[in-house]
């Protein structure tokens, strides 16, 4: 790796360089191998050997944007994880959720983490919220060809917009497909093998306008919905205390709901179910 | 015809070296102070965007004097190498030594072949878990290296200030504490001050730069501190300042940057990473000293 010999000659040339804020771009021209996308495809699809991420659910509410995912990873027809993490913090502002090979996915978050607070150190600026989903689309179609391979990645993205006028809810969701389209989403969103269910879910209790908490409930009965129908979706595992993640984003920033939270709407959700089952 | 002419290497150090202190000491100073709860950096600086301190990374930031186009670009490149090393090792693997190495090692490269040597002087500060593990390097025009212990005094009337704060630095100080002692020590021998023929008393908030590494914050630790927060800070201040200071910033900021005025240079440690904040995230509800969130809410402030 060229970084190495930072310490015997100080910085490569390249490192002085005045140009580009992008740690992408400056990766891509000092070690392009720790790119996601630069490396060389198998010759056969390997989807069926890799772990997959699935359901993620997004909407907004009066004073931002909760994202939502479940615990499930799948591997063929194997659970291959169900305390997986699908949902991250991008930057102060914005939250990422993943569906879509995993192992690849997660390397994006990280690279998309690392390239938000980049330009923000080198610029003195936070990037634009329209400016962070675009250079998401653009890590997402460098993978096109991987995803060929059945090593899709789709993500989901939604911030607090910062340079939201007045009245406009500041609270806005992206959503992209393979080829690195992105759409902005109105009102919520979801990706992943379950989000059939969990979009016809949203479409039926989501209302503009609702609170925090309401939002909260929407988003976790999704989860629920598609857990309860799509079998690469899991539903909140009271035996190992597992419940989806949650994280809102608001004029304080993104934070992840705490589990016991998150684990009381759930409850509240099975018991209810359970309820209106009426048939035990 | 002209005559080769010879020069020892000597004198040719001796001229560099020369060249480069001069356009140093031109510039004015800045004092990078460790205090109780991490290192404050304190720059006069009158521009708010062409900033002399910024964050390189975690727990570690960077403070330059000399030709701002010289240690801008050595400010990215650092920038870039805790970036790369924390992406492909971890986060906790990028330390402010391999930093300051790649400073020396560059300086001392561009000092010993090029004509003329870099016009700057640098600071990498690193935060550790408890006082005793905060790093102070200096590093001069010719890739020297110093590991200070307590403050590194850079640029201008350099000696001057450095006296005046070994009267009156001790180790440990609360936020207050250091500012006033920094702020006081820049002052001595800063133009705009009354003593040397300028208008005030001591250095405004507007012609601060003032940023702190707090290692009481998880992750990022690097905070600004302008605007009210700062002027809160610098309690001996006329209170017009405090007033002045928002409009100012507001006007050199792009819209989505952080805020005018507010960006929660200290805010809570327990609250969300701001990143340089905006008003919002700056109003925390834990904020205990009803200052806007600006200022050091988790540190009792005997001076005020």
């Amino acid at each position: 790796m060229t970084e190495t010999s930072a310490g015997r000659s100080g910085f490569p040339p390249a490192y002085l360089d005045r140009v580009g804020s992008s740690f992408t771009d400056f990766l891509g021209t000092t070690a392009p191998d720790l790119l996601p996308g630069r490396r060389t495809l198998p010759a056969l699809p390997v989807g069926e050997l890799a772990p997959h991420a699935t359901t993620i659910v997004a909407a907004t509410f009066d004073g931002g944007v909760l994202m939502g995912g479940d615990r499930r990873a799948t591997m063929g027809n194997l659970i291959s994880s169900r305390d997986i993490e699908k949902v991250y913090a991008a930057d102060s502002w914005s939250v990422i959720g993943i569906a879509g090979a995993a192992g690849i996915a997660i390397e994006m978050v990280r690279l998309y983490q690392v390239e938000l607070e980049h330009y923000e150190k080198i610029e003195g600026l936070t990037m634009s919220l329209d400016g962070k989903a675009n250079r998401l689309a653009a890590m997402i179609r460098s993978n096109l060809g991987a995803a060929m391979q059945g090593l899709a990645v789709v993500p989901l993205f939604a911030g607090y917009d910062l340079d939201a006028a007045e009245g406009v809810s500041p609270g806005r969701i992206f959503s992209y497909d393979v080829t690195g389209g992105n759409y902005e989403e109105r009102g919520y969103a979801s990706v992943g093998s379950g989000s059939l269910f969990a979009r016809n879910s949203l479409k039926k209790t989501w209302r503009p306008g609702l609170s925090a908490d309401a939002a909260t409930r929407t988003l976790v009965e999704a989860l629920y919905d598609a857990a309860d129908d799509d079998s690469a979706t899991g539903g909140p595992d009271t035996v190992r205390r597992l419940y989806p993640i949650v994280y809102r984003v608001d004029a304080e920033g993104a934070v992840r709901l705490p589990d016991d939270e998150v684990a009381a709407v759930a409850t509240t959700i099975v018991a209810e179910r359970s309820a209106a089952d009426g048939q035990g | 015809m002209t005559m080769p002419y010879y020069a020892s290497a000597e004198q040719v150090m001796r001229d560099r070296s020369e060249y480069a202190r001069k356009g140093i000491s031109r510039g004015r100073s800045v004092a990078v102070l460790t205090y109780a709860d991490g290192v404050l950096f304190i720059a006069e600086n009158p521009s708010a965007t062409l900033h002399k301190v910024s964050e390189l990374y975690d727990r570690i930031g960077f403070a330059a004097v000399g030709r701002y186009s010289e240690f801008e670009s050595l400010r990215v490149a650092g920038v870039r190498l805790a970036d790369v090393r924390g992406y492909s090792y971890n986060r906790r693997d990028v330390t402010g030594r391999i930093i300051a190495n790649a400073y020396a090692q560059t300086l001392g490269a561009v000092f010993t072949e090029q004509m003329k040597p870099f016009e700057v002087e640098l600071c990498v500060a690193e935060v550790g878990d408890g006082p005793e593990t905060d790093q102070l390097y200096r590093l001069t025009f010719d890739g020297s290296i110093v590991d200070e212990s307590d403050f590194v005094v850079m640029g201008g009337q350099a000696e001057a200030v450095t006296s005046h704060l070994r009267q009156h630095f001790t180790a440990g100080m609360p936020l207050a504490d250091a500012l006033r002692v920094g702020v006081q020590a820049l002052s001595a021998v800063s133009p705009v001050t009354a003593a040397n023929g300028g208008a005030h008393d001591q250095l405004p908030s507007t012609q601060l730069e003032v940023a702190v590494l707090d290692r009481r914050r998880p992750k990022r630790t690097f905070r600004r501190v302008v605007g009210a927060a700062l002027a809160t800070l610098l309690a001996d201040e006329q209170p017009a300042e405090a007033e002045a200071a928002p409009a100012e910033a507001a006007a050199t900021h792009a819209p989505s940057a952080p805020a005018p005025g507010t960006p929660a240079g200290l805010g809570h440690p327990d609250a969300v990473d701001t990143a340089g904040g905006t008003e919002q995230a700056s109003a925390q509800p834990d904020t205990q000293d009803g200052v806007g969130g600006g200022t050091d809410a988790g540190t009792p402030d005997p001076q005020q």
